[in-house]
């Protein structure tokens, strides 16, 4: 067993299912007999805010937080999120983001105008950096709102997960009428990496 | 077994296996899943109450009755249960009574940032603070034990972080705690002057016991280690010192109300420096500073918001910051913004297009008070709205309250808005208040309240006709509208507003969250030929609509729920309307 504690950060926009893939993960986190925290964003800045869950496992975990400079992996579902909790990452650390864009509020009234190359600075800054059209293969799946599990198969082989354990997981959190799907496009990430 | 549970259903599961058969609670982040968890053991009775001074009230008589009782509110909602609380502290209680204060250190979705372990000292109670969810269980169970031995309520006193963090918790089993026998018994549980004098040496002993209980209480314990470095510590800011001085001398509190005097006094004798670690308020540190012990703590770290390993180490041990990326300072803010369809919406693109004052509340639509609606002027607390807009009225006249309103929703009207109606109507004012009816209580995830017609598990209620309540407190003017409907909003607030006489209008549509709120039968999309860019759509600030810049043109999206607004505002017809497929 790691005697690391190993920290993930899933970002986000409200909405898009930050809450359920950092369950997902601490789950398989679970199976593998780590002590496992993770630290979650309730209420008002879920209406469509910025939000962050942070998953953190190891032989022993105290801090539910990842502090500055110590994340392991960003998982981004919205490019501009990425970007907003890129300190969060390790120096040798890994981004992956999904390739979609959602306008916040300053932009939509067009007082900003969105800044559509923020992945690429991103990479520029970061060698380890992975964008993936992965909102186009959950709608190839099935269904657009899998494409948050596209993301954790791309993070179960980047750091070596084994895809049993996290079907697994997912089979335990995904309600079962999605699971045909999520499962699938599980598969689908896992082969991205 | 063991399993990863949030601190608050750790602390429903500690509640359930200490034998509690009472729960109530009015919801509020962070507090809002320990009695919604609760609610799925179907041998604890469970409810939401229309208020936090309510919740406590019920939780004081079936403590009074007999039953182990959990009370669970946020932080500023044991201000609105303080009256019985103080009260309650002199009677003490018959079955244990846990009481639960959900702080928001940071204002993660809060008014405030209060520390409510000053209520510990100020109303005579014991004050435990867990640091994970494993915590959070034991010390719930604990927490009756203490209850019932030393004859008062105890609070549990949580923050945010622990709330809302999973840490892997070991389930045990319920034990079956039965009715302690009721006996009437007028000088404990009547506070009449010449019984209070009574309770309260009564109080004064049992705070001396629990004086002697905290210094052996194992909620309490020293880590010794490195005696060069000493940290006084409790909740979860515990696991934030472990995580960063992993070698230090730490004393861990539990009990952070009353304080252990010999304990904490042994423990700076065997340390070189001493420091207190505790987020907000120098509770711990003030005390001990007082007891002529020399030790550092707010000097040095913050009174606002949360802590962090990472700022620990930078304050204690000038660790520097991490290098920055930079990008964070590049990309645009996005805060938090009402749902595309959302009712409220309406009403605030119509008060900003009167230019209205505007009392506002407690709920989602406070979000109305941000850009691009801007509409709010004041936002106080859980039922503020209505009596401050009757104070503007008293203090300007009532030409003012002509063009001003009082905004609140339905589930806060309940809480704590009717008696400022009742002072309107009282008083002479001729306020207009309009009732955001959602049929839900939003912001906190959708619990039902007296007016939804359903209990906390979805059991049919008499429904609280919010209409019927106003008209009987004597509001003469009550108008229902449905707040889509902007050009029929604006002609029923201009009406109202022109009257010298309290109204009421109640905009009434369901929160658009909510399972079969609005099933569209068509669609819209933007008529590129109509289109001129003008941006009167952009401007309600909804997230189903997008600008152009390239093409100078609006763009309904994926997120457009066919809410029917911008259709409304769209003064060159460019906005269709197609069927479903």
């Amino acid at each position: 067993m790691l005697d690391k504690v190993t920290n993930i950060l899933i970002v986000g926009v409200g909405g898009q299912g930050t809450l359920l893939t950092s369950r997902i993960i601490a789950q398989v986190a679970v199976q593998m007999g780590y002590d496992v925290k993770v630290s979650e964003i309730h209420g008002m800045a879920q209406r469509g805010g910025s939000v962050v869950s942070q998953v953190r496992y190891g032989q022993k975990v105290y801090s539910p937080i990842i502090s500055k400079g110590e994340a392991d992996i960003i998982l981004a579902f919205e490019k501009i999120e990425a970007a907003r909790w890129l300190d969060y990452l390790k120096p040798d650390g890994m981004v992956i983001i999904n390739n979609e864009r959602v306008n916040p509020l300053p932009v939509m009234s067009g007082k900003v105008k969105y800044p559509d190359d923020i992945h690429a600075k991103v990479a520029g800054l970061v060698p380890k950096t992975t964008v993936v059209d992965a909102t186009e293969i959950a709608v190839n799946c099935g269904n657009a709102r899998a494409a948050n599990v596209v993301l954790v198969g791309m993070l179960a082989t980047a750091i070596g997960i084994p895809a049993d354990e996290a079907e697994k997981a997912i089979t335990a959190i995904v309600p079962a009428r999605a699971l045909e799907v999520n499962l699938k496009a599980f598969r689908e990430g896992c082969q991205l990496m | 077994m063991k399993k990863l549970l949030i601190g608050n259903e750790a602390i429903a599961r500690g509640a359930y296996e200490a034998g509690v058969t009472v729960a109530t609670a009015y919801p509020g982040t962070p507090s809002t899943e320990i009695v919604n968890s609760i609610a799925e053991y179907p041998d604890v009775y469970a409810e939401w109450a229309p208020n936090e001074k309510v919740a406590l009230e019920v939780g004081a008589g079936a403590s009074i009755a007999g039953a182990r009782t959990l009370v669970a509110m946020k932080h500023v909602g044991v201000n609105v249960a303080a009256d019985p609380l103080y009260s309650f502290s002199y009677t003490g209680v018959n079955g244990g009574l846990v009481i639960i204060s959900a702080d928001d250190p940071g204002l993660h979705s809060s008014q405030n940032e209060q520390d409510n372990r000053g209520y510990g000292r100020f109303a005579k109670i014991p004050v435990i603070e867990p640091s994970d969810s494993q915590e959070a269980l034991d010390y719930t169970k604990l927490a009756f034990d203490i209850s019932e031995q030393f004859d008062t309520m105890v609070m549990l006193r949580i923050t945010m972080r622990l709330a809302h963090s999973q840490t892997m918790t070991e389930i045990g089993e319920r034990q079956e705690v039965p009715l302690k026998p009721y006996q009437k018994n007028a000088a404990k549980y009547v506070m009449l002057p010449g019984f209070a004098r009574g309770r309260h040496v009564e109080v004064e002993k049992s705070l001396q016991q629990l004086q002697e209980y905290a210094e052996t209480t194992p909620l309490n314990r020293i880590e010794m280690d490195d005696p060069s470095l000493g940290i006084i510590t409790s909740g979860v800011p515990y696991q934030y010192v472990k995580e960063a001085f992993p070698h230090a001398s730490i004393l861990k509190l539990g009990l952070v109300n009353p304080l252990p005097k010999e304990l904490i006094k042994s423990f700076a004798a065997r340390v070189e420096k001493l420091v207190v670690v505790e987020e907000l308020e120098p509770v711990i540190e003030e005390q001990v500073k007082s007891w002529g012990i020399d030790v550092t703590g707010k000097d040095q770290f913050t009174l606002l918001g949360e802590y962090s390993a990472e700022y620990l180490k930078q304050k204690l041990n000038g660790a520097d910051e991490p290098l920055s990326f930079g990008l964070d300072k590049e990309v645009p803010a996005r805060p938090p913004l009402l749902c595309a369809g959302c009712p409220h919406r309406g009403v605030f693109h119509v008060l900003r297009k009167m230019r209205l004052v505007v009392a506002g509340d407690i709920g989602c639509y406070t979000l109305g008070a941000i850009s691009p609606l801007e509409g709010m002027d004041t936002c106080i607390c859980m039922g503020a709205s209505i009596g401050t807009a009757m104070g503007m009225e008293k203090a300007r006249g009532p030409e003012f309250a002509a063009k001003s309103v009082a905004v609140i929703g339905d589930s806060t009207f309940v809480h704590s808005g009717i008696t400022g109606l009742i002072d309107v109507v009282y008083n002479g004012g001729t306020s207009t208040v309009m009732i955001l009816d959602n049929d839900t209580t939003a912001m906190t995830g959708h619990q039902d309240h007296p007016a939804t017609g359903l209990t906390i598990r979805k059991q049919p209620a008499p429904k609280l006709e919010i209409e019927a309540l106003v008209r009987a407190i004597g509001v003469k003017n009550v108008r229902i509208v449905d707040p889509l409907k902007i050009d029929e909003l604006e002609a029923v607030l201009k009406e109202e507003l022109a009257r010298r006489e309290p109204s009421v209008i109640i905009c009434k549509r369901p929160c658009v969250l909510l399972p079969g709120a609005l099933k569209p039968e068509y669609r819209f999309y933007v008529d590129d030929e109509l289109c001129t860019g003008c941006k009167a759509c952009i401007r309600v600030g909804c997230t189903g609509v997008t600008f152009i810049d390239e093409e100078k043109k609006a763009r309904l999206n994926a997120g457009c729920i066919a809410c029917g607004l911008c259709e409304q505002v769209c003064k060159f017809d460019a906005i269709k309307r197609a069927e479903v497929q």
